[in-house]
């Protein structure tokens, strides 16, 4: 079964050429056939692949020498293991259910640009399964990229508007910054062991110095800083909700940016050999998290909420990462899959029924309009703070135990970032659901439930971001509960022997999942009151709460530091150095000759030839000079 | 024989050009013979696996001789040769060219001047071809160019012409060291002058070069003549003739100073180096799309120069296929700005926009080029440029970091590119924009196929060159 692996990209890129190709001639229902068809025929391939690997193993499919040189041969070969048949059933699973969403979201769009788009949409999936199933860091680099490329294309997807297009710029352009870091690491890779294929680097660490793989970790972080949106990298995962809201869901939610914790997960052996990189990728995480936290808090655009709630759920992530605790990580990049997907479509209806507005001041009272909306939309709300016993709950609590064992003050930290999460979460929520309505009556009359291509989507994730957390059930609750951790078990086998082991109380850590709850649940209860009654007074921040709003100031910070200069200096170099400088010193020796056989008159003035001839004949004078060499003065006197 | 026809076809085929009536017939004729020659460009790659040669006596009294040969890169650069005429050909054959038989003649011309060059293992002969290349370009560019045509040529020409006179000096002197005053390459390669003087000739000959390829600071004559060139001769010079200088330096400089080139390589790298992210900064500010291509370009020769003095393995490999990957991309994005200033009659991005809707297709096919220039995964050239980048990192990890960051920039000039001539709303001059026409669509097409066939199994391209890269190698 392992052997077909290659028809899992193999779907989504035909259905790329079917579509991409086919845009104007195919009808629409044609066009989300073949390309929400493509997807879901991957996603059954993916499941026999779940089940073989659950069966026999691991094993790795060579499919043909990409690049072969003297020094190093890499294949394009594909790894099939645990972690990546998890990853597979996420990416083809949620990107199916996206997929058939975006067929009723996106009807309005003209034949051709609906075909584009799901075009667009494929070639993202198939450039995501490479990434994840690539056997090596080349393979995984150009996954790694082509992701960028589709997040580029899609999120400039409305390419009349120059807002959105600059959107789609400054991603590509981030991610490359963190793109550079990954490279490096490739050619360390390389010119140490000779390979970057996974089986063979990780068997050889032994031949890395404590500095290399301090050197190569810190910057495959560093590819994961841009394509995961954490510290400093992170401005341009805002803005890229520019491009439609599936692509949000699907992209800049579940998928793409969960890029960076497979990547360190799947390198998790060297990363367990480099504790300084692990304190820096656990110190990133979690700032970020609280960072992004405190800017949501304060957004009112239903999007924004939700793009910084995922630069701070991703930094959850890279605490698990940096703590250790990767099968946590792992879990909490599913579980928030399934509940921030189901919170962008959520989104997504929303947008749809209000006529594409956006700003959740204007919203309000909408349950009684939407109520399949709002059921799922509230069910991924309690997911996301960490209720239980739904499933963003046990990630989380894992993530923060795990944090606890290394550092006391990470879960403290970590604890209060889980607190925003709710406030901001349910702000949202009672602002969007409850009250009244504070739209328009234009608004008002169009509102609706979305159709059953939007709606069933909403309903499936809505189950699996309740019941998503049970596959991974702490042991104190139930021995040997953690089936995603028994299942994952191979991948950090070796990570997991060099660990150590801080093991909680049952009872402390009873107590901790209880007063954490408690708390959340407190929290919620504040923001629903403090927001159920919300009426636009058009009453401006002031003081932190103008800073929230404005993001720290975080991007205008990025422009006068790093931006404008830059421009300045390419101005300086174009218009100064290029055209006075170094131009203007070559015009002066060309006049500087010119001049010098005009004033000498050894010759006629004016031709080109002749302005050479002088050139050459003081150069032949100088090489003699210079060489004096008996065998050139008799050649010349031969000739003249 | 292959060495032989690869010239003599394009010669002829340009000879024969003067002689015809003035008309439609010279393009017809000028495309047929360009698709001649990479028949035979073909079959040398394809049929003839070992290594072909050709020698006949030439000067007798000086001892130079006409020998060709056809090692590795020189299959790869005559099939780069061989496969850009058509294209270049095919996609300006709507162009109507004042004295079209002329025109195309000199075009042909320079083709077999540069297949020459590529081939020439006779010092004397290697010059003849190089000037044989630059005389019919110098006189498309000043005949058929555009306005301030005439200055920038003779700008153009002085600089090459100086360079190239140099080179001659540094011919002569080690033509005078070698044991049976011969010209040969091989001879060349047996002479191993010492200490200084091997410094001061390699100057002689890196000069020339570094000037036709260009590198930072002896650039200043590129962007002018690629602006003010007939578009189908800038394609020419920035496909091909700039690799001149690259394939000089492997073939001619590399082995024969091997010593001034191991002294001097810190101070060529840091030149290049500083020369790709000088030429990135001004290409995010050109207003032009012509001048863009241009300082990009600067910018990605800047690597290759750099990369060959790193002087390993995977850098040599990644300059041998990126040679001919940036050649056929070069090409494509000059194809998109030549259709795009004869149709609207204007470069400028400020007076460009919104050209997607009018023309999905060429948008569609640019971006696919914008993205090879980039050097994005599956394309061709980010395998090039893995190996040079892999390269440089041997040579120095820091000189990588920085140098690295020219693909940052280059993200950012070519995106501005493309967002600005073709996102957004339209403007004046694209309100009634059209596709470009059916020719430009399919020569574009091509070259997209090719763009993506080797980004995804390059090892073909690797492998052609091996014997080179290993030959290089262990010469030093």
């Amino acid at each position: 079964m392992s052997k077909l692996v290659y028809l899992v990209p193999l779907f989504p890129l035909l259905g790329f050429l079917i579509n991409g190709l086919g845009r104007k001639s195919l009808s629409k229902t044609m066009v989300g056939i073949v390309g929400s068809g493509a997807i879901l025929a991957s996603f059954i391939v993916s499941l026999c692949i779940f089940f073989d690997v659950k069966e026999h193993g691991a094993t790795v499919v060579n499919l043909f020498s990409f690049i072969r040189t003297e020094s190093f041969s890499i294949p394009f070969a594909f790894q099939v293991d645990q972690l990546s048949s998890v990853f597979l059933l996420i990416i083809t699973g949620i990107g199916f259910l996206i997929h058939l969403y975006s067929s009723a979201y996106m009807h309005e769009e003209p034949n051709e640009h609906f075909g584009r788009f799901f075009a667009y949409l494929n070639l993202f999936v198939f450039s995501m399964l490479l990434l994840v199933l690539g056997a090596n860091y080349v393979i995984m680099f150009i996954g790694w990229e082509g992701v960028g490329l589709c997040s580029y294309l899609l999120i400039g997807f409305w390419f009349k508007n120059d807002n959105y297009n600059y959107a789609a710029k400054k991603a590509f352009v981030m991610n490359r910054i963190g793109d550079l870091g990954f490279l490096l690491a490739v050619f360390w890779l390389l010119f140490k062991l000779g390979t970057v294929t996974y089986g063979d680097v990780f068997a050889n660490v032994a031949q890395l110095s404590t500095f290399d793989i301090t050197a190569i970790t810190m910057l495959l972080f560093v590819g994961a800083m841009g394509k995961s949106a954490q510290l400093p990298l992170y401005t341009w995962l805002p803005d890229a909700m520019a491009g439609p809201t599936p692509v949000s869901a699907l992209i800049h939610a579940a998928t793409m940016v969960t890029a960076g914790i497979y990547m360190i997960a799947r390198s998790n052996i060297l990363y367990t050999l480099a504790p300084a990189t692990q304190t820096v990728i656990a110190v990133v995480g979690l700032a970020t998290a609280i960072f992004a936290a405190t800017i949501a808090l304060k957004q009112n655009d239903i999007k924004k909420v939700l793009a910084y709630s995922t630069v701070s759920q991703l930094g959850y992530m890279f605490l698990g990462l940096g703590v250790g605790a990767y099968t946590g990580a792992v879990f909490h990049v599913m579980t928030h899959a399934f509940f921030k997907a189901l919170l962008f479509l959520g989104a997504g209806s929303v947008i749809h029924a209000m006529h594409h507005e956006q700003d959740i001041r204007k919203m309000g009272g909408l349950k009684k309009y939407m109520p399949v909306t709002h059921i799922t939309f509230l069910l991924a709300c309690l997911a996301i703070a960490g209720i239980p016993p739904f499933s963003g709950f046990f990630s989380k609590d894992e993530i923060l135990m795990a944090a606890y064992g290394k550092n006391p003050l990470y879960y403290y930290i970590g604890l209060g970032g889980a607190l925003m999460t709710a406030f901001y979460m349910f702000r949202l929520y009672t602002m969007t659901f409850l009250g009244n309505f504070r739209g328009t009556h234009e608004q008002q009359h169009h509102l609706h439930e979305s159709p059953s291509a939007m709606t069933i989507p909403l309903i499936v994730l809505a189950i699996l971001s309740v019941a998503g957390g049970w596959i991974g059930i702490p042991d104190v609750m139930i021995e040997h509960g953690h089936q995603l951790e028994h299942f994952l078990a191979p991948v950090f086998a070796e990570s997991a022997k060099l660990a150590e082991h801080h093991h909680l109380e049952a009872s402390t850590e009873y107590m901790f999942m209880g007063v954490s709850t408690v708390a959340i649940i407190i929290v919620i209860i504040l923001a629903v009151n403090a927001y159920r009654k919300y009426q636009d007074n058009g009453a401006e921040n002031t003081g932190l709460g103008k800073v929230l709003e404005n993001k720290w100031y975080i991007d205008e910070l990025y422009d006068a530091v790093i931006v404008n200069p830059l421009n300045a200096l390419a101005g300086f170099l174009k218009n100064v150095v290029e055209k006075s400088g170094i131009d203007g010193v070559v015009n002066g020796v060309g006049r500087l000759v010119g001049y010098g056989s005009r004033q000498l008159r050894l010759l006629q003035s004016g031709q080109v030839g002749n302005y050479i001839l002088v050139m050459v004949l003081a150069m032949v004078v100088f090489v003699l000079i210079w060489f004096n060499d008996q065998t050139i003065m008799d050649f010349l006197s031969k000739i003249f | 024989m292959i060495p032989v026809l690869l010239i003599s076809v394009p010669l002829v085929g340009g000879l024969a050009n003067f002689f015809l009536k003035e008309g439609s017939l010279a393009k017809t004729w000028a495309l047929l013979a360009s698709v001649i020659t990479l028949a035979v460009a073909v079959a040398g790659v394809c049929c003839y696996p070992a290594q072909q040669s050709f020698d006949a006596s030439w000067i007798q009294p000086l001892g130079a001789r006409f020998s060709l040969s056809l090692d590795g890169m020189s299959k790869m650069l005559t099939l780069l040769t061989a496969v850009s005429f058509p294209l270049i050909f095919g996609a300006t054959f709507k162009n109507n060219y004042q004295k079209p038989a002329s025109f195309y003649g000199l075009m042909l011309l320079a083709q077999a001047g540069l297949m020459g060059v590529f081939l020439a293992t006779d010092a004397l002969l290697f010059y003849f071809f190089w000037e044989l290349a630059l005389i019919p370009v110098y006189f498309l560019c000043s005949i058929w160019g555009g306005e301030r045509r005439i200055q920038v040529t003779f700008k153009f020409f002085v600089y090459t012409f100086v360079g190239s006179l140099l080179m001659l000096i540094g011919i002569l002197v080690i033509y005078f060291q070698t044991p049976d005053h011969s010209f040969a390459l091989q001879s060349f390669y047996s002479v191993k002058l010492q200490g200084a003087s091997q410094q001061f000739v390699f100057w002689l000959f890196f000069l020339a070069f570094a000037i036709k390829m260009p590198v930072f600071p002896f650039h200043t004559w590129q962007p002018d003549a690629y602006e003010q060139s007939p578009t189908a001769t800038t394609m020419v010079l920035s496909g091909i003739m700039v690799k001149m200088g690259i394939f000089a330096v492997i073939r001619w400089l590399l082995p024969v100073f091997p010593d001034a080139a191991a002294h001097y390589s810190k101070l060529i790298i840091i030149l290049s180096v500083t020369g790709m992210l000088y030429a990135s900064l001004i290409a995010i500010r050109q207003d032009d799309i012509k001048r863009m291509i241009a300082y990009s370009s600067i910018a990605h020769i800047g690597l290759m120069c750099a990369a060959i003095f790193a002087m390993n393995k995977p850098g040599l490999e990644g300059v041998m296929i990126q040679m001919f990957n940036h050649g056929i991309n070069v090409i494509g994005l000059w194809i998109v700005a030549d259709a795009i200033e004869k149709q609207l009659g204007t470069r400028r991005f400020s007076e460009l926009g919104g050209l997607a809707q009018k023309a999905p297709a060429l948008a569609i096919l640019f971006v696919v080029m914008a993205f090879a220039n980039i050097a994005l995964p599956l394309t061709n050239a980010f395998v090039g440029e893995f190996l040079m980048f892999n390269g440089l990192f041997r040579y120095n990890i820091w000189i990588a970091a920085v140098a690295g960051i020219s693909i940052i920039l280059a993200a950012v000039y070519t995106l501005n590119s493309v967002q600005k001539i073709f996102y957004g709303n339209t403007v004046t001059a694209t309100a009634n924009a059209q596709e470009a026409n059916k020719n430009v669509q399919w020569v574009l097409v091509i070259i997209t196929l090719l763009i993506i066939a080797l980004g995804v199994y390059p090892q073909p391209l690797i492998d052609l060159t091996k014997d080179t890269v290993n030959a290089v190698m262990a010469g030093r």
